[in-house]
């Protein structure tokens, strides 16, 4: 039963590690800030939740869980605050979103 | 593991820390921050796991809330002027 918690918690932390790099490069990648601020999203929910959650199977039933279980509270609940914020204050200061054109392709697959 | 997890971390902060220098808007700038902000809590979690040292999480709390204050704070300053502002400034954007 160990073994299976310890391999659970190694996938978990790998795939959340996986995500924190591929939100990472969508950032850098990505062509305009809104399409920027979607692609950290995945760093502020898949890869921070997956990595507490491999960390939270180590730690078992202690108060190390407990802590790791407010930070992933905390997360939860001030990381769509602050990109709603961000959002709001870039648009209400004018910076408008990327949008295809007719004639162009770029938005379509 | 937990050395390859950091290391997962680390590359991402630098890219991070890439679109924070290269952002062409402050607002680009502000969500680098924010998401340098959330991996570095990370990190400091898993380095917490990783030296065998449980008290970085507490670290790691402090961190998170000291971020979200910050990046609200900035984004305030930059949406009205200033920190004092009620928000009642007449832009043409509906609330």
């Amino acid at each position: 039963m160990s073994a299976l918690i310890f391999f659970v918690s190694w996938i978990c932390l790998a795939a959340g590690g996986l995500f924190c790099v591929t939100g990472a490069l969508g950032l850098v990648r990505m062509p305009d800030f809104y399409t920027r601020m979607h692609a950290a999203s995945v760093t502020e929910t898949l890869g921070a939740g997956l990595i507490l959650l491999g960390l939270l199977l180590q730690a078992g039933l202690t108060l190390i869980a407990v802590k790791l279980l407010m930070i992933g509270l905390l997360i939860f609940f001030t990381s769509p605050t602050a990109t709603h914020a961000l959002a709001k204050a870039a648009y209400a200061r004018g910076l408008k979103p990327l949008l295809a054109t007719d004639g162009s392709s770029s938005s379509k697959p | 593991m937990f050395a390859a997890v950091a290391a997962a971390l680390l590359v991402a902060l630098a890219l991070a820390l890439t679109r924070s220098f290269l952002g062409p808007t402050v607002f680009d700038r502000a969500q680098a921050a924010n998401t340098v902000g959330t991996i570095a809590l990370l990190l400091l979690a898993v380095i917490g796991f990783l030296t065998d040292r449980p008290e970085f999480l507490d670290l790691a709390l402090v961190y998170g809330l000291l971020n979200v204050i910050g990046t609200i704070a900035v984004l305030k300053y930059f949406q009205y002027g200033n920190l004092g502002d009620s928000g009642d400034v007449d832009d043409g954007v509906q609330r």
